[in-house]
């Protein structure tokens, strides 16, 4: 088989961690075969090096100040200049907003198939199949490519690890000749807002607590927020808590919000429907807090407390500043 | 302004899972079809503009006999047509596949703008809106929480992990919808009736000119092999007793057990 290329995202000239999941799962992937890591943006030279001490062999570079926010058209345009110049057999994405987006758009450019948010690429002797949470999570699919060249796949953030690679990689760095047109800018972000509050993704956070329904109010957010602050984690939400009103959609955590996989998922007053359960139940670790011991949470919690939230909380605060030092 | 609505036929979101007996398919048997809760969003907002500045709005499907209830369902929100795109051959696509199927629907009616939900839950693939949006040569926005039309183009606020990107686009333009977005209107009992008599058009691989072998499980270069349940989960340890112990014993578990914390 030929080599991997992995498409890095950087944002506000850092990569991401999802970015880093997806090269290092991409360096161990290629074994002895090439790495080789995209990263666009207006400055991306700087990022090199780290890309190369998490495997890459070859960084590409796609450099021009038009890229430092996202455009769909323009980073496409270098994600297919980055596939023609290295003839990869897997093309990876990480799983972000970003990734996800990009990816659609180039596997429809080079007419090849794509797994979205995958939680295991295998390579086999009839080539990668990749294995993928559908229904939310309710079930797994797992799927072949066939005939696709490069076949593509966008990783779900959290499940793999930055590992340190076996060898660095090589680290070359080439940029990569992408002739930009007008038209790649026809849609362009220009500017980005972070959203009020916390500006953590429940998608991306290692830590989630959420709130449901017991929260009663906007107000009594506050307790997740504290237990969240503890654990440097973010907050999430049922979506009974945003239907009311009570807090952002962004926060959502469901079958209709964000699918989440944590190491660790706190439920706070938070019965389990189905459509909650479907977007968390594939986290690491799940604990519940709720008053009802019959509440369906608890049978796919590790660990679980039966009490009043509000007394739980400011004790587990307390708790946890003690054992963390 | 002229804009077609991309929507599709899913379970219900709260169905039960029962694996096929192929091992690889939803068993259907006792699934409950809805529209796809993110397409709502796609019909309402394509009802908001056309009330702000006129218009027409075309709901379009790809699916078998069943998905005609799904566009009833749009028309009787304010849809004025609706195109079903329906042939044994789209059976088996992948997301390419459905994409190509629409694009070849949709082209010929030249929306100024085209619609869709953010992903069909379900399939989860989060694929189509922007495939679509390259096959027909257009800019698209994805997850797009606000949306304003003006000056022949658009500005739409875009999720992305914990902030919104603030994008412009020219129209023609794909835009694919996010939860907050809009409130899906209820279709008022006058709607229903007046649905009844809205035309909805079918259309096959051959109405459409598509080649068979690019489509369905033919052309799919994505393939399901197999789908199962996730494993289950092992009874975890929880705690009744006073509130002070049983989060002394959690965070304990939590540190030296789990070694999450």
């Amino acid at each position: 088989m030929g080599g991997i290329l992995v498409f890095a995202e950087q944002r506000d000239g850092t990569l991401r961690k999802a970015s880093l999941e997806a090269v290092s799962e991409g360096r161990r992937l290629a074994g002895d075969k090439e790495l080789a890591v995209l990263i666009a943006g207006s400055e991306p030279a700087a990022l090199a090096p780290e890309a190369a001490r998490h495997g890459a062999d070859r960084v590409l570079l796609a450099s021009d100040p038009r890229l430092a926010l996202y455009a769909p058209g323009a980073y496409a345009r270098a994600a297919a200049a980055a596939v023609a110049a290295c003839d990869p057999d897997l093309f990876l994405l990480p799983a972000s907003a970003m990734g996800k987006d990009l990816a659609a758009r180039v596997a429809a450019r080079l007419g090849t198939g794509l797994a979205s948010d995958c939680v295991a690429v295998t390579a086999g002797p009839q080539g990668y199949t990749a294995r993928r949470p559908v229904y939310s999570g309710k079930a797994f699919a797992t799927v072949a490519f066939e005939g696709a060249r490069p076949a593509m796949a966008t990783l779900r953030p959290n499940v793999f690890p930055v590992a340190s690679p076996p060898r660095p990689g090589r680290g070359e760095t080439a940029s990569l000749d992408v002739r930009l047109e007008e038209k790649d800018f026809r849609s362009r972000a220009v500017s980005v807002q972070a959203a009020k509050g916390t500006t953590l993704d429940v998608a991306e956070a290692d830590i989630v607590v959420s709130g449901g329904r017991a929260m009663q109010g906007p107000e009594n957010f506050k307790y997740i927020k504290m237990l969240a602050e503890a654990l440097g984690g973010a907050v999430g939400a049922s979506r009974a808590a945003v239907d009311a009103g009570w807090i952002d959609h962004q926060h959502q955590v469901g079958q209709t919000g964000k699918v989440v996989s944590p190491s660790l998922y706190i439920a706070c007053g938070i019965s389990g429907a189905i459509q909650h359960l479907a977007g968390m139940s594939s986290s690491k670790v799940i604990v519940a807090i709720n008053k009802d011991a019959e509440a369906p949470i608890f049978k796919i919690a590790d660990y679980g407390i039966v009490g009043d939230l509000y007394q739980v909380i400011p004790l587990m605060v307390e708790e946890i500043r003690k054992v963390r030092g | 302004m002229r804009i077609a609505v991309v929507v599709k036929q899913v379970p219900d979101t709260e169905t039960k899972v029962v694996i096929g007996a192929d091992g690889r398919s939803l068993d259907e048997s006792n699934v409950s079809w809805i529209v796809n809760p993110y397409d709502e969003f796609a019909v309402e907002e394509a009802l908001r503009v056309k009330e702000a500045g006129g218009g027409e709005v075309v709901v379009v499907t790809v699916g078998p006999a069943r998905a005609a209830t799904a566009l009833r369902t749009c028309l009787a929100m304010g849809a004025d047509t609706a195109l079903h795109l329906n042939d044994p051959a789209f059976e088996g696509s992948d997301s390419l596949g459905l994409a190509r199927v629409l694009a070849a629907a949709v082209r010929p009616l030249a929306p100024d703008l085209i619609l869709a939900g953010q992903y069909a839950v379900g399939t989860d693939n989060r694929q189509v809106g922007a495939m679509l949006a390259e096959l027909l040569d257009m800019p698209h926005v994805g997850v797009v929480t606000r949306l304003e039309i003006k000056d022949g183009g658009l500005i739409a606020h875009r999720e992305i992990e914990g902030a919104h990107e603030v994008v412009e686009s020219a129209l023609p333009c794909v835009i694919t919808a996010q939860k907050g977005l809009n409130e899906p209107r209820y279709a008022s009992l006058k709607g229903i009736m007046a649905a009844k008599k809205k035309p909805i058009e079918e259309k096959n691989a051959s109405a459409l000119g598509i080649d068979p072998s690019t489509v369905g499980a033919a052309g799919a270069r994505v393939k399901l092999t197999r789908l199962e349940l996730p494993p289950p989960k092992q009874t975890g340890k929880i705690f009744k007793d006073d509130p002070e112990a049983a989060v002394k014993n959690v965070v304990r578990l939590l540190h030296e057990e789990a070694k999450v914390i």
